[in-house]
């Protein structure tokens, strides 16, 4: 079983996590660029950030035979606060960078003129950059949040099919699917998603243009919750092919219309890191 | 023929040519270029060009086409903004650019600092050199802690002195207290660096 995760955290996660991930069959992740618990102050926080997510987590996954890819951008809550609007000034020079794979996650988090604006002037560098769009939804008045969600989308002109809608559930998967976008869902331990009622919604909506993702951050979450769908897909009668379908050939269309997906081989050049600090503890 | 022309001829890609040109009129129009090499030149070894992969070598030309008034600036910025693989690119370069010291050395410094064994070890090529012999000494035990092969440190055995052999004789007990060894590359140097009686 081969596993893409198509939007996780890792930033947050433990290397012990990276390697318990690889043995489980993950070969290819996508971090989007998110809020971190604790709220930044000014853009060159976020510009550590975004280089971190170019440098150092794609050299961790490295090391375990993960590729890491990232989506870059201001994120929705953080929009709001007047000290990170500059971090937009940033977004066009690392969206130009290899490894970028989509801009994201925008979005709305509580539907604010701020939300609104960092959202439609994202949108517009996706198109700018030749990139997807990855887009979150809002936890809270999510209906509405999606129905909002999906207007944008449609007055910025990204093709629909260039967009992945996030987080989605029961109720938020039937606007998404009509509008053409790419649907996500992020399986959690007890909220937003469970194996068993993933896969119901594959049975009642089909396996084209849905993702599963663990979205696994430093909450309560899983980073192995994508290999638990799959096993529930299996339990549940979708074969193998459903299986490789969901879970590793729909990521890759989704984030290859970026033309920067690489997922050759990771050179073996690498040096041995019998002794390194990240895998050993310490120094 | 000079050494970039050479590396040119061996990455065979003539959107590099055309992107030194441009760069070369205005140095400015780095930036795109540099970011999008990966993609446009793949990461193929280089067959004409012995320890070159494409990337490296189309981002090393794109550096080389800089004027070389306002050169190290711009070469900072491309480090500190740069991806991991980017940061490896300019690293790679420098011996190629003939960078002096005031160009290589803050860079270098940066990428002993790091955690990435990558850059660790582009850090000690050629361009080392302009490191003074505490800061090199460091680096190279890094290597050696981290597991990152001692083959890749340029001119290893020339530089190498009782001071790091102190170190790695230092590190070696320290492992052996543990139940642990060194590796066999740092081994083999310690026993180059130890003096034997005669007779």
């Amino acid at each position: 079983m081969r596993i893409f995760d198509p939007h996780i955290h890792m930033t947050s996660r433990t290397t012990d996590d990276y390697r318990r991930m690889a043995a489980a069959g993950v070969r290819a992740v996508v971090e989007p660029a998110f809020w971190l618990g604790q709220p930044r102050t000014n853009p060159g926080s976020f510009a550590d950030y975004f280089d971190s997510l170019l440098g150092w987590e794609p050299y961790r996954a490295g090391l375990f035979g993960v590729r890491h890819h990232a989506t870059i951008a201001l994120n929705p809550k953080e929009a709001n606060d007047p000290r990170c609007r500059p971090v937009l000034d940033l977004l066009p020079r690392y969206l130009d960078k290899d490894g970028v794979v989509a801009v994201g996650e925008i979005g709305y988090d509580s539907m604010t003129p701020e939300e609104d604006d960092a959202f439609a002037r994202q949108l517009a560098l996706a198109v700018e950059h030749d990139l997807p769009a990855l887009v979150h939804t809002p936890h809270r008045d999510k209906a509405r949040g999606t129905r909002r969600t999906l207007e944008v989308v449609a007055e910025s002109g990204i093709a629909p099919e260039r967009v992945l809608v996030d987080h989605l559930n029961e109720l938020t998967v039937g606007p998404v699917q009509e509008a053409g976008c790419w649907m996500g869902f992020s399986i959690y331990p007890e909220t937003k998603m469970s194996p068993p009622r993933m896969v119901e919604i594959l049975r009642r909506h089909g396996l084209e243009r849905m993702l599963v993702n663990s979205a696994a951050d430093w909450g309560h979450s899983d980073p192995l919750l994508t290999v638990e769908t799959a096993r529930a897909m299996l339990e549940a009668g979708f074969d193998a092919d459903d299986v490789d379908r969901v879970l590793w050939r729909n990521p890759v269309e989704f984030y290859r219309q970026s033309g920067r997906l690489d997922l050759s081989d990771l050179p073996e050049a690498a040096p041995e890191f019998e002794g390194s600090s990240i895998r050993r503890g310490g120094g | 023929m000079t050494d970039d022309q050479a590396l040119l001829a061996a990455l065979g890609q003539d959107w590099v040519a055309a992107a030194r040109a441009e760069i070369a009129e205005r140095p400015a129009a780095i930036g795109r270029y540099f970011a999008a090499a990966g993609r446009r030149a793949g990461r193929a070894p280089l067959a004409g060009a012995p320890g070159w992969q494409s990337d490296e070598a189309a981002r090393a030309l794109l550096l080389a086409a800089l004027p070389s008034a306002g050169r190290a600036g711009v070469l900072a910025t491309l480090y500190a903004e740069g991806t991991a693989a980017e940061k490896l690119a300019v690293l790679r370069a420098l011996p190629l650019l003939d960078a002096g010291a005031g160009e290589a050395v803050p860079l270098l410094r940066d990428a002993i600092r790091t955690n990435d064994a990558r850059l660790l070890l582009a850090a000690l090529g050629p361009c080392a050199r302009h490191l003074d012999q505490p800061a090199w000494r460091q680096a190279v035990l890094k290597c050696v802690f981290t597991g990152a092969p001692l083959a890749g440190v340029h001119g290893l055995d020339e530089r190498a002195d009782a001071e790091l052999a102190a170190m790695l004789a230092g590190l070696a007990e320290e492992r052996a207290a543990a139940g642990r060894t060194v590796p066999a590359d740092a081994a083999a140097l310690l026993d180059r660096l130890t003096p034997r009686k005669e007779g």
